[in-house]
């Protein structure tokens, strides 16, 4: 247990200090913001993560949001379990057709007012994937999208930035 | 007995049981052509010499329906081909024989229209409600687009098992989680705390990467296969760009191949440190997490400093390596690795028998080894049941023929075998990592391409962090791909879930799940 401590100690705080971006910061990364959240929200939001029929890229940059280096929380920014408890719908993937229904529900399952979030090149515009038998493509092709995160997968800084510029409103 | 002789007796025996074979020789495999109504019964023969089912896929080629399946033992493969009628393909299962087979039939199924006599179950697998039931996407004559409605709808008719009893209920679980992670459906049957069975249903994340791969250039495919699963793109992209190589004949340069080599040792330690981190993580046990979740962050700025790409994507391409590696970016590297072992010893010293942790793993999620050998199952799961078996060992390639190490190995088969097994392995990573340095010369990281001629196919199999993955390809006129199967490990790991949770506690189902850690979309491409 001593020896458990003494990592503890020696390995200190490592989080780093992220400023909330500008707009034309955002333009860098790539990101677009239509509609900033209402002031109500503003300094703490929670989010419900759906992968929506990602390659699991995206997933594991937003796991990393959650370590010790960018530790999201701190900034209010909250992942929940249930939709019924988010107000921010992450949404990775080209949406599948065999989640084009459970992405629906999960929207719907959103209590109002929520905005949606697409993060990744596959759901801004359907990637590597496209539009296909088995893809809806885009995330905007199934439900309304308020802010876009691109890359792929975005890095966690990228996705940091974007979810505080949404907060900035 | 050597690795020629099974193959050799195999054929004897074979011989002997009147099943002609056509021999042909492939780049990674031999390919033995057989007729179709030997199909099960050549299973039958092969189990009784513990070859190993290791992948089945199929191919509509102009009017007739080529049926795959690839078998290993000693690290010696053999692909089986039997050629049916498209108009009405039947054939008998090897599933009756190879549990393995079950699920990758029902894809076939599915897939192609194909019919496997006396298949346990006949229940849709892949398909949802995506397309109808006769109508086969992989088949020349379905189009990309295919025909969907507005709104897929969901697919709830499926048959699940039922347990009916004083006390029995169901959980349904998915498609969407409660955590980061990809979707899928879980039904337990339990009592009390108790799981009596759980069934999986996948397919939620199916893209059609088969069939969107289709006519793509290699560049193209390569870019594909490295978003098949994404914590595997280096292993899928260097299956298949080594696929592709192999049909076209194409030899990549020494450094190109070392390059390869440090970058899938670089994922394996990754995914495993994210992968320790989040076993630690579900039981509560956050200091661990915490720590394995910091290494794996400064891994990953090592890959974006030194590669270009924190999770390496993009960084094979068909002919050798888009990437090259600096004498500067050559110490960085190995000073990072001195400081990450030190690191390492220290978490590992602090948690290793700590009581509140080895009551959560130790014993949990039991995987036993005849059971990991029935499913054939591989990688770590596998190693920490007992099965010892690593493709860069039994079937080396390069640059793993001249490097050594040794395979991590476990026996206890819970979920702690499964995490140790981790660590010993990126141990091993790192030393493997050490060595392609020392070896790397000056020279070209890339061949210039050469189009392969039409009907030019070939077999990869790479040792990928969750362990043998393989690329299947087959190259049409004009440079582009007539066919590409990936299986990832995960297709053969996931079954064993089913089993490994089995008189287990609800609340220990996420830890057991993530001690597999199988791949979605690598499962429902």
């Amino acid at each position: 247990m001593l020896r458990l401590f003494k990592k503890i100690i020696t390995t200190g705080v490592v989080t780093e200090k992220c400023k909330v971006p500008k707009e034309d910061e955002l333009e860098r990364l790539g990101i677009q913001i239509k509609n900033h959240i209402d002031k109500n929200f503003s300094g703490s939001i929670t989010i419900r993560a759906v992968d929506a029929g990602s390659c699991n890229g995206c997933e594991l940059e937003i796991h990393a949001l959650n370590n010790p280096y960018y530790d999201i929380e701190r900034f209010g920014i909250h992942f929940a379990a249930s939709p019924r408890h988010a107000d921010v719908l992450l949404v990775t993937g080209p949406v599948s057709r065999h989640m084009q229904t459970a992405l629906l529900r999960t929207y719907e399952a959103t209590p109002n007012p929520k905005w949606v979030v697409a993060v990744g090149d596959c759901a801004a515009c359907g990637g590597e994937f496209g539009v296909s038998y088995a893809s809806c493509g885009a995330v905007s092709n199934v439900i309304p999208v308020d802010v876009v995160i691109a890359g792929c997968p975005p890095t966690p800084q990228a996705l940091m930035k974007g979810l505080l510029g949404l907060m900035k409103g | 007995m050597s690795a020629a002789n099974w193959t050799a007796n195999f054929l004897n025996q074979l011989t002997a049981a009147a099943i002609s074979v056509e021999q042909f020789s492939l780049p990674s495999a031999s390919l033995w052509q057989i007729e179709s109504r030997h199909w099960q019964q050549f299973a039958t023969l092969a189990v009784g010499q513990d070859v190993r089912w290791v992948a089945g896929w199929a191919e509509h080629v102009e009017g007739r329906l080529f049926i795959n399946a690839c078998f290993e033992k000693q690290g010696v493969y053999v692909l089986l081909r039997t050629i049916v009628n498209a108009a009405k393909p039947e054939l008998p299962s090897q599933a009756t024989v190879y549990p393995a087979a079950s699920r990758s039939e029902r894809h076939t199924q599915d897939m192609f229209g194909v019919h496997f006599t006396g298949h346990p179950d006949h229940r849709r697998w892949t398909r949802h409600q995506a397309w109808a039931k006769h109508d086969y996407p992989l088949r020349k004559d379905f189009p990309v687009q295919g025909e969907p409605e507005t709104v897929t709808p969901p697919d709830k008719d499926y048959q699940f098992i039922k347990a009916h009893g004083e006390g029995v209920y169901e959980i349904p679980v998915g498609p969407v989680h409660a955590g980061i992670i990809e979707p899928g459906h879980f039904r337990f049957q339990a009592v009390g705390e108790l799981i009596l069975n759980l069934e999986e249903r996948l397919g939620y994340v199916h893209k059609g990467i088969e069939k969107i791969a289709e006519g793509r250039t290699p560049e193209s495919l390569a870019r594909l296969a490295g978003r098949v699963s994404g914590d595997t793109t280096v292993g899928h992209c260097w299956a298949a760009c080594r696929a592709m190589e192999q049909a076209a004949g194409i030899e990549i340069p020494p450094r190109a191949a070392l390059l390869r080599g440090i970058l899938a040792e670089r994922e394996r330690v990754a995914n495993h440190l994210g992968d320790m981190g989040a076993i630690c993580n579900d039981v509560a046990f956050i200091f661990a997490h915490m720590q394995f979740s910091r290494l794996r962050e400064l891994w990953l700025r090592t890959n974006a400093a030194v590669f270009g790409h924190r999770l390496l994507m993009d960084r094979i391409v068909p002919g050798g390596v888009a990437c090259d590696l600096s004498a500067s970016a050559c110490t960085l590297i190995k000073q990072e690795i001195v400081q990450l072992s030190k690191e390492l010893s220290e978490i590992i010293t602090a948690i290793d028998l700590n009581s509140s942790l080895e009551d959560r793993i130790y014993t949990a999620g039991y995987l036993a080894p005849e059971i990991a050998a029935a499913f054939g199952t591989v990688g770590y799961v596998g190693r920490a049941s007992g099965q010892d078996r690593d493709v860069r060992r039994d079937a080396p390639y390069l640059p793993y023929d001249h490097a050594s190490f040794k395979v991590a190995l476990e026996d206890q088969g819970d979920v702690a075998s499964r995490f140790w097994v981790r660590y010993k392995e990126i141990n091993a990573s790192l030393k493997l990592i050490k060595q392609f340095i020392a070896q790397l010369a000056a020279g070209s990281t890339l061949t210039e391409w050469q189009a392969p001629p039409a009907g030019s196919e070939a077999l990869s199999i790479v040792e990928g962090w969750r362990g043998e993955t393989i690329a299947y390809v087959r190259f049409d006129a004009d440079n582009k791909i007539a066919r590409y199967y990936p299986r990832d490990p995960s297709i053969l790991n996931w079954p064993a879930l089913e089993k490994l949770v089995l008189n287990n506690i609800v609340p220990d189902f996420p830890v057991c799940n993530k001690s597999l850690n199988g791949s979605y979309s690598g499962n429902d491409l």
